[in-house]
């Protein structure tokens, strides 16, 4: 017999116990009262920074905690478990909006800009959508105009995670032409004067997570807070996409999973025509449907994450693996609901959250039409 | 100030317990093992009292291999090394048979304090640690929520709450100390700790290492022998106070806790 060849180590295990630690003291006490109040306290990013969390996956010289692919997974898993997506969101808008300063800022911006956010001092966000341009990254319009030693910024954001109350926005501008060469990164600090922010933006699910539309007027940002070259941007925004997709491509199975342990669970306690749902054949088979899909996305996805963390090229495999994922939790917590009958209706039952947390997992970092674009180009060549 | 801190691994206390099929014992097969809770405080105030005073800190752990991982864990949160007591003969054992154990590897160790947790959230026997100090000859003060190490080292005051009131004792070291809840809030292992923690020392001692003899431990060995587990009884389903207005419901609230529950 040969040794069973894992993803998780004896290291993994541990960030495991720690991230599940931190969520039953830290986080699941309270989730209920921040879902309702629309966000979850400051403090929990400091606090998530102390216990090293926020910096799993970043590197040690600015403030990271290290590690590899599969212990940012295990730390992401084990957040969601906390059941509320829009903590893991709020949360997580670090882990979109600092791996562009990383790859293209310079030694100075990344001490600069990193290390306060994964010790949880500043909170980050990533800005690339405009409410006329989403799917089409190449079409955004936000203008940043050199002049002297600085950009004049004119433009807006649209549905910005952690956006009402970041303090810096890692920001996609145009600088140039019409193009996608014309797209360039800038770090806005929202002190900094031009720089505006709505009313947090009423959503379906992630309630914890505040989302909003920023707003440039005129707004004065050092030229030194360019990151990499002009034209750099559109580069930086495609090389992001891949760890976005994985993440959320977990967030999709996590949702899944928890959807499929409270059913089992309600199936057993519930019973109808004198007995447990879980002894209907209708029930069960649906139960082990449910689960089939949900181990066959897990793995599918940690096979595409091992490939990505030993360096291959899986913007194919990525794409699919988020579509794969995001069709079994709509599947899966669709089904949760049904089992829980009126109850999967009702806010006291978990499933009811991760029903509508769900719904924007297909259409975040690229919609599932634009997942199917990337898929195709590459089956059938351009 | 060296410092030893016993750690013993126990079921998530989120785990469902399942008792077996011998009725003395408990199913171990889906069982999520972490390091006891009240260890944990240990652990954490003899970092702290590194921090300050200097000096190395050494976990001790007992039992199947798995026990790596809880002694791994307080690596990561910074203790220095680690001794894990590892013996087929030893599943089973009771707590003085621990005891003796943990004893055989401490006594040659140098120490000026030694923490355990209060008691086991398993089995809440609570006598390892007391034995364990009876067994090397040193004080014992137990259900510490305060420990103050004078500044020249000599001696410590370990505070107790007793009845809403605090009991401070104090005494000389070297000393075991058992940790209570509210001690202290331990830290998180992270995960450059986590990663240096796998190149700390880890030892592991059968019996035969510690110079003891296995017919002393195990089932063999008990001094206290568990005769039968039984589940908790079903809670009875609770009662619903009726009245038409608050103060008939209140009046016949405190009827029932005075003619049925007899609490008043
Ligand atoms: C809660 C939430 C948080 C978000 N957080 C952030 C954030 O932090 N930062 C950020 O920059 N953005 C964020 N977004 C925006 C998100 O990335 C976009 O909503 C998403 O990329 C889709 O863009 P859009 O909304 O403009 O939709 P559109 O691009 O207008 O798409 C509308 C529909 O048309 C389809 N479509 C578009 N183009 C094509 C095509 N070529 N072929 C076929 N179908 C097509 C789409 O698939 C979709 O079904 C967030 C959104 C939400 C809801």
């Amino acid at each position: 017999m040969s040794e069973l060849q894992e993803y998780f180590g004896e290291t993994h295990n541990m960030v495991r116990n720690t991230v599940r630690k931190f969520v039953d003291r830290e986080i699941r006490p309270f989730v209920d009262q921040w879902e309702e109040q629309g966000e979850f306290p400051r403090e929990l990013y400091r606090k998530a920074g102390d216990a090293g969390i926020l910096g799993i996956g970043f590197p040690e010289a600015y403030g990271g905690s290290g590690g590899d692919l599969f212990h940012k997974i295990a730390a992401v898993e084990e957040l969601m478990r906390c059941g509320s997506a829009g903590v893991v969101a709020g949360l997580g808008s670090l882990d979109i909006s600092i791996p562009p300063i990383l790859s293209l800022g310079t030694e100075e911006q990344k001490v600069r800009f990193v290390r306060p956010v994964l010790r949880g001092d500043r909170i980050s966000a990533l800005g690339v959508t405009e409410p006329n341009a989403g799917s089409d990254v190449a079409g955004i319009q936000t203008k940043a105009v050199r002049q002297g030693d600085h950009y004049v910024v004119n433009g807006s954001k649209m549905y910005i995670t952690s956006g009402a109350r970041a303090n810096q926005l890692t920001c996609a501008v145009r600088t140039g032409g019409k193009s996608y060469r014309g797209i360039s990164f800038l770090v806005i600090e929202s002190d900094t004067p031009g720089y505006s922010v709505s009313e947090k933006l009423r959503k379906m699910g992630w309630w914890a997570s505040d989302t909003a539309q920023i707003f440039f007027d005129e707004c004065k940002v050092p030229a030194q807070n360019l990151l990499g070259r002009e034209g750099q941007g559109f580069y930086g925004i495609m090389e992001n996409f891949q760890a976005e997709r994985l993440q959320l491509s977990v967030m999709a199975n996590m949702t899944a999973q928890i959807a499929l342990e409270e059913s089992v669970r309600y199936s057993r306690e519930r019973e109808a025509f004198g007995r447990p749902i879980s002894g209907f054949q209708v029930t069960r088979h649906k139960l082990a449907d449910m689960a089939t899909l949900v181990e066959a996305s897990r793995e599918f996805v940690y096979r595409v994450a091992a490939k990505i963390d030993a360096g291959k090229n899986q913007v194919k495999e990525i794409s699919m693996a988020k579509n794969f994922a995001c069709m079994v939790s709509d599947r899966v917590t669709y089904d949760a609901v049904q089992i829980h009958g009126g109850a999967g209706y009702m806010r006291e039952y978990l499933v009811e959250r991760l029903y509508r947390d769900n719904r924007i997992l297909s259409i975040g970092g690229g919609t599932q039409e634009i997942m199917k674009e990337i898929i195709s180009k590459h089956i059938l060549g351009k | 100030m060296n410092i030893v801190v016993c750690i013993k691994q126990v079921p998530d206390t989120e785990t469902q317990i399942k008792i077996a099929s011998d009725n003395k014992s408990i199913v171990t097969d889906d069982i999520k093992w972490v390091m006891n809770p009240y260890d944990e405080f240990g652990v954490e105030e003899a970092l702290r009292l590194k921090e300050k005073f200097g000096g190395e800190v050494t976990v001790v752990g007992l039992g199947p291999k798995r026990v790596t991982e809880s002694l791994r864990t307080a690596l990561a949160m910074g203790a220095d090394k680690a001794v894990l007591i590892t013996d087929d003969a030893l599943e089973g054992s009771d707590s003085l048979a621990v005891a003796k154990a943990l004893a055989a590897a401490i006594k040659d160790l140098e120490y000026d304090l030694i923490f355990t947790g209060q008691r086991g959230v398993d089995d809440d026997m609570g006598v390892a640690g007391a034995s364990l100090a009876e067994l090397l000859g040193i004080p014992h003060v137990a259900l510490a929520v305060k420990v103050e190490v004078a500044e020249d080292g000599k001696s410590v005051k370990v505070h107790r709450p007793v009845e809403g009131q605090t009991l401070v004792i104090e005494s000389g070291l070297p000393v075991l100390i058992t940790a209570q809840k509210g001690l202290n809030e331990p830290r998180y292992a992270s995960l450059p700790g986590i990663m240096k923690a796998k190149k700390k020392p880890l030892d592991e001692k059968s019996l035969s290492d510690l110079g003891l003899d296995s017919a002393q431990f195990g089932q063999e060995g008990r001094k206290v022998k568990v005769l039968e587990l039984t589940p908790p009884p079903e809670r009875a389903a609770g009662k619903i106070v009726e009245g038409e207005t608050p103060q008939e419901k209140a009046a016949e609230l405190a009827r029932l806790l005075h003619e049925e529950a007899k609490v008043i």
